[in-house]
């Protein structure tokens, strides 16, 4: 059943009825979905939970469908409920001993992006929505893309024109009216922002971002319930609006607060490309202020110059006693290159973000090597081939002949470089 | 100095419904004031207490966001458009 009670603004506190609408008509703070916590004790359990689908919708009850939604009529494509699988040979590598991987590359569209899409457009579906829209950076595009050709809405996709060329095709592929802009990211994102109050589309991160921003608490309450419903000492996320980790960091407050978890303290670490890295800033430089930036990073998947939740991930760090940090571009593909040599998962450059920084923090003491850790591996590396396109190749090209390989192989024995 | 103001639809309830609005400033926070002279309770929506710009809005002088040029002090030309906008989630 829906616990789903109205929207409330995060800035002033002024609360509004369910509807598609993001900004607090007082202050422009963002709407954030209000739920009937008392209603749900007792009622959402481990069992409860257990008995659903294996998807993110297993937690339906703590997310935001709206009443009267029939199960039948998500917008559904099996987002959800990916493997947390121990990370040993990578925890050696950095010198944790107990790390673990989530690997959300394994979504419908490879990426965690189909979480937060299959709740918005749900939720815009009871609405009374048809048309769907978003600005991507590639990610998003894709899952909305997907989820409005399996679910028979059409979508509006808004992305840079100069994205990587594999992420605009799987864009394009799904059929759905695809437009490249002149621009950056937060170019895109202005023009949407605009778009959005001219036409009755449900943009996902604009007028319907309560809903969709919600459906990355599931990242928090899978890792807690594929722990065996214990938390994890210490999450660490990519962060581009700052939203993901916000809202991994609410998942656990929620469980803790309905007793699905014994309370115990966690803490949540941000990961952001320095060449893109205002919320990783306003930390490290102690200003708690997020200064917009032009991003120039080839992590363009968290290249938003203007986080919109920037303030929250801030809070959400430094109330949990998490670390803040950036890396460069070589460090990304580095990073990129080390998860893949060691546990054999081949992330986008938003997982090499993440992996590098949490080599950075477990080099800096900022991770325990004993805690129990879990970095967020946000998206698949086969959408960003171009970042490791002149640093991995075959060992060598032959002919098909037995004396080729042969040859071949002794002369590369010789160089001590097995492989590349 | 003319200056055209585009309203986002949140704001528009203190507009009378209007998209645009064409004020006479010199600056940004000019434009706010004159935003307010023709439509009293829009400032305090578009700055904080300090009188400072509110952390979840935007304003562009021709595409230009503030925060990159002067802020409130921004000077703004004949002809210019101000968009009011606010903060946007995505990736």
């Amino acid at each position: 059943m829906s616990y789903v009670q109205g929207l409330k603004c995060r800035e002033c506190g002024r609360e509004t009825g369910l509807a598609a609408v993001h900004v607090c008509e007082f202050c422009f703070g963002p709407l954030e979905v209000r739920y009937d916590y008392d209603a749900m004790a007792g009622n959402v359990t481990h069992a409860s939970i257990a008995a659903g689908p294996p998807t993110i919708w297993r937690y339906a009850d703590l997310l935001p469908e709206l009443p009267g939604t029939d199960p039948a009529d998500r917008v559904d494509l099996g987002a959800g409920f990916t493997p947390l699988v121990p990370a040993p040979r990578l925890g050696a590598a950095l010198g944790l001993e107990d790390l673990w991987l989530k690997n959300d590359t394994v979504n419908p569209t490879w990426s965690f992006k189909d979480r937060v899409v299959s709740v918005a457009l749900t939720a815009a579906r009871a609405l009374g929505f048809d048309t769907a829209a978003c600005a991507s950076t590639g990610n998003l595009a894709h899952s909305v893309a997907a989820h409005a050709a399996g679910s028979g809405m059409s979508a509006y996709v808004f992305i840079p024109s100069d994205l990587e060329t594999a992420k605009v095709q799987a864009a394009a592929v799904y059929g759905q009216h695809l437009v490249a802009v002149k621009g950056n990211y937060d170019d895109v994102n202005r023009l949407c922002a605009e778009v959005a109050g001219e036409y009755g589309w449900a943009f996902v991160n604009v007028n319907v971002r309560p809903y969709y921003a919600e459906g990355s608490k599931t990242i928090g309450f899978e890792i807690a319930e594929q722990l065996g419903w214990r938390l994890p000492d210490h999450v660490v996320a990519p962060m581009a609006s700052g939203s993901m980790l916000t809202k991994i960091d609410k998942g656990f407050t929620e469980l803790t607060r309905l007793e699905l978890v014994a309370a115990a303290p966690w803490k949540v670490s941000g990961a952001q490309a320095t060449g893109c890295s205002p919320i990783a800033r306003a930390h490290k430089d102690g200003s708690g202020v997020v200064r917009p930036v032009r991003p120039d990073t080839i992590a363009k998947s968290l290249a938003i110059g203007d986080p919109a939740d920037g303030y929250y991930a801030l809070d959400a760090v430094e109330r949990t006693g998490g670390a803040m940090e950036d890396v460069s571009d070589t460090e990304i593909v580095d990073a990129i290159q080390l998860l893949a040599r060691t546990e054999g998962l081949f992330a986008e450059t938003a997982g090499g973000v993440t992996v590098a920084v949490l080599r950075k923090l477990a080099a800096q003491g900022r991770i325990e090597p004993s805690e129990r850790t879990v970095a967020v591996i946000s998206g698949v590396g086969l959408k960003t081939l171009d970042a490791v396109a002149d640093r991995v190749g075959p060992a060598f090209t032959i002919n098909a002949g037995l004396d080729d390989f042969t040859a071949a192989l002794s002369l590369s024995a010789r160089a001590e470089t097995p492989g590349r | 100095m003319t200056v055209t103001v585009r309203i986002p639809t949140p704001l528009r309830t203190a507009t009378g419904g209007e998209s645009t609005v064409e004020v006479e400033a010199g600056t940004v926070g000019e434009v706010v004031k004159a935003l307010e002279a023709a439509h009293p309770g829009v400032a305090e929506r578009i700055l904080d207490d300090g009188g400072k710009l509110r952390r979840f809005v935007n304003v562009f002088v021709d595409d230009e966001d503030v925060r990159f040029a002067g802020g409130l002090e921004t000077p703004v030309r004949e002809g210019a458009t101000v968009s009011i906008i606010p903060a946007v989630a995505g990736g």
